[in-house]
């Protein structure tokens, strides 16, 4: 369903270009569950923004579900981020002036949900991550772990096939981080595909498949060595 | 995303920094209460003077001649004539001629002024008469001896007592009262009801003058200005020169008047105008600052699904939401400004409703205008770019 076809993405600043990725394709399956590892700066959260629709490469092929991303317009774009795809970010990224309830049905709102189908999906979403008692706290009310899992909830409430995670658990304590992700495991076992961006090789175990980059480039994929 | 949302989203933007948003209307808020209160003066300041106006006699025409040749002269005879025979432009004439004069009561003595009219005087000038009757017909033929006085006049010489079929002096003869007129100046000294009616047959005579100026009335509230263009061609075909008379019409000076008040007003308006585009540019300068700090908030709703129109809609929305409130809070003052000024003034003020319409619409239009350009800046960030911006 996710099927990159020698993509580059390269930044010129200056005269000194940086191929932050240098030619990369890689085919993920539905339901699959798959962990990017790498060094910083390895060029993981820009692989990351690219299958994210959030950037775009400036060589390559992008087929999403057999479109091809390159080709579609503004709104389709966000049209495929609103419905497709769910973010959970390193910095959690919720809006500060918006309550956990209000921040989970923003996906909602520009899927032009109906405000009922809003309320009743976002308490689904928030009933999942185990945050029901806190839907009218603001973020900053809330533990960076609580956080987390709001986000985790805003990522899933729409039903994207794909949830991709950019170091979810590099701002939050190993048992919280665990915590996420035993998470994103229980999730893929229910059948979401998700891709997991991380530096740390033992986190990236929790995943069923294991792709290495390095300088822009994959240096190995293989199935995890002790799937959890 | 629907237009309710955005609503809702632009009041919680707002209500999260109340003291700025407050600040970025207060642009808005002086310009339209100023809107509001000038035009509201100016309106009240016309009608005003529309009603003074009626008040001298709606249908009103003076006539002034100065023109004095041997051969060439309009006498009053003449202008009673005309008025004869035009009865579709003109109804009534009166001459007119005043002068000091002092007039007693036995002991009690006052200086007033003293008018020669005609019989039809009173209705020419909407006049009325509180108790007795004006001066005749006859009074003008037999150049009788009467008067009719001011109310401030005849409370000065006769108190509280009626002085009709009293007599008074004036200069050096007796005079019989024969009416007193309702007061319509305050009962002012120096006003409207400081004053002694007496024929102008009379007055002629004891003043040894011509009379130079008329009071005529029209037929017909539309028939003002045909009238007058009628006398102007009448004393034309006698002095062959413009300089000679003047006929003033109250119409022609109430649109005089009414210009030069509307001038007045489009250069306060214009003003204002400028404060409340100086508001508006204010709006964009802080709309454009909230844009760059909420750069962040953008690429999340991007991330999540937001269109560039739904960025653009929230951020127009929140600038005309603002402008709105602004426009609504200068409203108010507006309103409580023109009372207040009406009351400084004297008159009463009252904002119109028009006026009061345009300043909302303006001021939320001005939302809108200077609103566009930052939403639209925002709308178009990239993606990726606003989720890095710090
Ligand atoms: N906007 C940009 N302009 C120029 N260079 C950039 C830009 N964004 C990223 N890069 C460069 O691209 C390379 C890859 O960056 P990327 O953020 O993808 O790394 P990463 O693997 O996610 O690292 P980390 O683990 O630290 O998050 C880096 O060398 C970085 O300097
Ligand atoms: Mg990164």
């Amino acid at each position: 369903m996710i099927r990159l076809e020698d993509i580059y993405k390269i930044y010129n600043t200056g005269e000194n270009e940086v191929r932050a990725v240098d030619g990369i394709s890689l085919t993920i399956q539905k339901g699959e569950y798959v962990a990017i590892v790498g060094q910083s700066g390895s060029g993981k959260s820009t692989l990351m923004n690219i299958i994210g629709c959030l950037d775009v490469p400036t060589a390559g092929r992008y087929l999403l579900d057999g479109d091809d991303v390159g080709a579609l317009s503004d709104n389709k774009l966000a049209d495929i981020r609103n419905r497709r795809l769910g973010f959970v970010f390193q910095q959690y990224n919720l809006i500060a002036k918006l309550n956990v309830l209000e921040n989970v049905e923003l996906p909602l709102q520009y899927g032009g949900y109906s405000a009922r189908q809003r309320r009743e999906k976002a308490e689904g979403a928030l009933a999942r991550v185990g945050l029901l008692d806190r839907l009218h706290h603001l973020p900053s009310q809330l533990s960076g772990g609580q956080q987390q899992r709001v986000s985790i909830a805003r990522a899933l409430v729409s039903d994207p096939s794909v949830i991709l995670a950019d170091e979810p658990t590099g701002a939050l304590d190993s048992r919280t981080g665990l915590d996420v992700l035993q998470f994103l495991t229980q999730l893929n076992e229910q059948g979401n595909t998700i891709v997991l961006i991380t530096h740390d090789s033992k986190i990236a175990s929790m995943a069923r498949r294991v792709v290495n980059i390095s300088d822009g480039k994959i240096i190995s994929d293989e199935p995890s060595a002790a799937p959890a | 995303m629907n237009i309710k949302q955005y609503f809702l989203l632009a009041l919680k933007s707002i209500r999260t920094s109340k003291l700025r948003s407050f600040l970025t209307m207060l642009g808005i808020i002086i310009g339209v209460a100023s809107v509001i209160v000038l035009v509201s003066i100016m309106n009240s300041f016309s009608g005003e003077m529309s009603s003074t106006f009626e008040s001298f006699g709606a249908h009103l025409i003076t006539v002034n001649i100065f023109g004095r040749s041997s051969n060439r002269t309009v006498s009053a005879e003449d202008l009673y004539e005309w008025v004869d025979a035009y009865p579709d432009q003109l109804r009534f004439v009166s001459p007119f001629i005043a002068s000091p004069v002092t007039v007693k009561n036995g002991t009690k003595s006052l200086t007033t002024t003293l008018n020669g009219t005609g019989e039809d005087y009173d209705k020419i000038r909407n006049k009325e008469v509180e108790n007795g009757r004006f001066l005749g017909y006859i009074d003008m033929e037999r150049r009788q001896k009467v008067c009719v006085i001011g109310s401030y006049v005849a409370t000065e010489l006769f108190g509280a007592d009626d002085p009709v079929g009293r007599q008074v002096r004036l200069g050096g003869d007796i005079f019989n009262v024969v009416g007193v007129l309702k007061e319509t100046g305050g009962g002012l000294q120096g006003g409207d009801d400081d004053c002694v009616f007496i024929p102008y047959t009379l007055a002629l005579r004891m003043f040894r003058q011509m009379s130079g100026v008329y009071y005529l009335s029209a037929s017909d509230g539309n028939q003002v200005d045909s009238a007058a263009a009628l006398l102007r061609s009448k004393l034309y075909q006698v002095y062959q020169s413009d300089d000679a008379y003047r006929v003033a019409s109250m119409n022609e000076m109430l649109t005089q008047v009414n210009e030069l008040l509307g001038m007045m007003s489009s250069i306060l308006v214009g003003i204002a105008a400028i404060s409340l585009l100086v508001g508006g540019i204010g709006i964009m300068n802080i709309m454009l600052v909230s844009v760059t700090e909420r750069t962040r908030e953008i690429g999340i709703r991007k991330s999540l699904g937001a269109k560039r129109r739904d960025i653009r809609g929230q951020f127009i929305i929140e600038a005309a939401v603002t402008s709105a409130l602004g426009g609504t809070l200068g409203i108010l003052l507006g309103i409580t400004g023109a009372y207040l000024v009406g009351r400084l003034l004297g008159f009463t003020v009252v904002p119109t409703p028009t006026a009061i319409l345009m300043a909302f619409s303006v001021s939320a239009g001005i939302g809108i205008l200077f609103g566009y350009f930052p939403a639209s800046k925002a709308s178009k960030l990239n993606p990726i770019d606003a989720l890095r911006y710090e």
